[in-house]
């Protein structure tokens, strides 16, 4: 691991101030951080530990919804009784990720932030445009079965590794964020880039910008679901996953949100498969439109309208 | 200081309870907690399997949770209160969950095993707790303390040697539960 400094502010103002020097970044968990320092993949100068800063309560907002800090662990904003009760795709998409040790430590902010577990990403000796913008992409035509199938360019095929943010884009979650003396917020829509061809940029968070937090809208009616296919039955990244919000009117399940991991660099999600067609085959052919899959992803089609229907036949 | 390389490092000053006992120790940042555990403090009983949060040999608790001390950085624990199987019990006067272990043959080479132990005790917590699984039924109601709530909460620490139904028993026991 590269040499760096350490500092450990203790309010976000401080946190704020000290991530802006050159070569400095932010540590939460560190459960994904770390791991990539040791790879030599992230080599920062100087490190930001955000853990004593406060931001790690969970507050009604006077609109019905939720604020959640961005230093709540995983475990804690998956067993918090009002998300068990009126979010349960989010407890459900948090406990499917990851191990309970890992679940304890990683922070909101630091899931959403994590990078992608492409094992080209991960592998220093490849050419990888995330690692090293313009060598090229190793996994196009590379081994592996858990590539991108939506949204992918001729730069990057990676996929985005976390549960939590499939949940979150279902639920319409905005991320909250702050810098020096202005804040701003994000639809969780436009959080997460796609590659084109900058794979490098991978959200929109800038230089010298902290996370503080995330706001959830009101509940929503019916009935919540999250599903994933993992190479294991548990501690596994999904192949595909999938989160789901459906009700029944007039005796038929009318899908309200359906959101994917898996599939692409970002949550995918696609408007125009909600509120329309009943039956799943039709609506995984619009969540699918314009894939691009090769021999070892082409498992993945499928598995959109197979998983769909498995869970719509829940629902009553 | 200088590292193994002579690059020069600015030590940081990091104060922790370990097992009830207050230390404090002048680190190279880049320290994790398992290193300096094992390292710096000669408590080897904390394992490094992967060195990447894939394996939980090197499970430890923190403020009572478990947590991969491979994946954060020691001083990032400064106040903290820090548990390792070295604190649980002695050869002579085992922890109960430690002699549920060799009661049902948990192990064989026995390299998981601290991990084994420490996020087993977690577990138990988190089911009494109420904490949600990925296999938990309903997430209003109380967690059950069955064999699959239990299989489903330490797969977070794998065992090379496959010891896995015997583990179960040995924590199904010490936890006064049924199969
Ligand atoms: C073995 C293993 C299995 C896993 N399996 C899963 C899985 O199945 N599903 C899943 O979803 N995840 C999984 N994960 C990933 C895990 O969820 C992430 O590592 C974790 O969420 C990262 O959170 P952290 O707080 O530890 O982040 P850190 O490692 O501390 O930070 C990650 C990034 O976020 C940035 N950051 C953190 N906080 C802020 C902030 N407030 N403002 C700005 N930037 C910030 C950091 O600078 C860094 O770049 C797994 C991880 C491991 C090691
Ligand atoms: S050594 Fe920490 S999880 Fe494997
Ligand atoms: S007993 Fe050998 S790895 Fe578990």
């Amino acid at each position: 691991m590269k040499p760096f400094s350490y500092e450990r502010p203790a309010t976000p103002a401080e946190a704020i101030e000290a991530a802006a020097r050159p070569g400095a970044r932010i540590i939460a968990g560190g459960t994904n951080l770390l791991d990539l320092m040791k790879l030599g993949i992230e080599g920062p100068a100087h490190i930001v530990d955000i853990n004593r800063i406060g931001l790690d309560r969970i507050e009604d907002t006077p609109e019905g919804g939720l604020r959640i800090g961005a230093l709540v662990r995983n475990a804690d904003l998956a067993a918090h009784p009002r998300v068990r009760q009126h979010y349960p795709v989010l407890t459900r998409a948090l406990v499917s990720g990851a191990s309970g040790q890992l679940r304890n430590k990683a922070s909101v902010s630091g899931n959403l932030m994590q990078r992608t577990r492409c094992p080209y990403f991960y592998n220093t000796d490849m050419a990888c445009n995330k690692r090293r913008p313009g060598s090229g992409c190793s996994a196009i035509g590379g081994v592996g079965h858990n590539f991108a199938v939506l949204g992918a360019s001729d730069a990057c095929i990676a996929t985005h590794p976390s549960d939590m943010c499939v949940a979150l884009r279902a639920l319409d979650a905005v991320v909250e964020i702050e810098s020096a003396g202005a804040k701003r917020s994000i639809a969780i829509a436009d959080f997460h880039l796609l590659p084109g061809d900058t794979p490098h940029l991978e959200t929109a968070l800038q230089p010298g910008e902290l996370i503080t937090g995330i706001v959830l809208p009101s509940p929503l009616a019916g009935t919540q679901i999250y599903r994933k296919v993992r190479d294991r039955a548990s501690y596994a990244f999904a192949n595909v996953s999938m989160a789901l919000v459906a009700t029944v009117e007039h005796g038929e399940v009318v899908v309200e949100r359906l959101a994917f991991g898996g599939l692409a660099l970002k949550p995918w999600r696609v408007e125009a498969a909600e509120r329309g067609p009943r039956d799943p085959d039709a609506i995984a052919d619009i969540v699918l439109a314009g894939a691009k899959s090769c021999t070892e992803t082409a498992y993945k089609l499928p598995l959109v309208s197979r998983m769909l229907a498995a869970a719509l036949e829940t629902v009553q | 200081m200088t590292d193994t390389d002579g690059a020069v490092v600015e030590p940081v000053r990091v104060s922790f309870t370990i097992n009830g006992g207050l230390l404090t120790l002048e680190l190279d940042p880049r320290v994790t907690l398992a290193t300096a555990l094992r390292e710096h403090l000669g408590l080897t009983g904390t394992k490094i399997g992967c060195d990447q949060g894939q394996c939980g040999a090197c499970t430890v608790l923190v403020n009572g949770r478990r947590i991969n001390s491979c994946l954060t950085l020691a001083v990032m624990h400064e106040g903290d209160s820090i548990a390792t199987v070295e604190g649980l019990g002695t050869p002579e006067v085992l922890h109960p969950m430690q002699a549920a272990f060799i009661e049902h043959d948990g192990f064989q080479c026995g390299y998981c095993t601290p991990g084994q132990i420490l996020s087993s005790l977690a577990v138990i917590e988190e089911i009494r707790a109420g904490m949600p699984s990925h296999v938990t039924g309903s997430l209003e109601g109380p967690v059950p303390l069955s064999d699959e709530e239990i299989r489903e909460r330490m797969s977070g620490n794998l065992c090379r040697c496959a010891a896995y139904p015997n583990i179960i028993a040995a924590i199904r026991d010490y936890a006064g539960a049924k199969p």
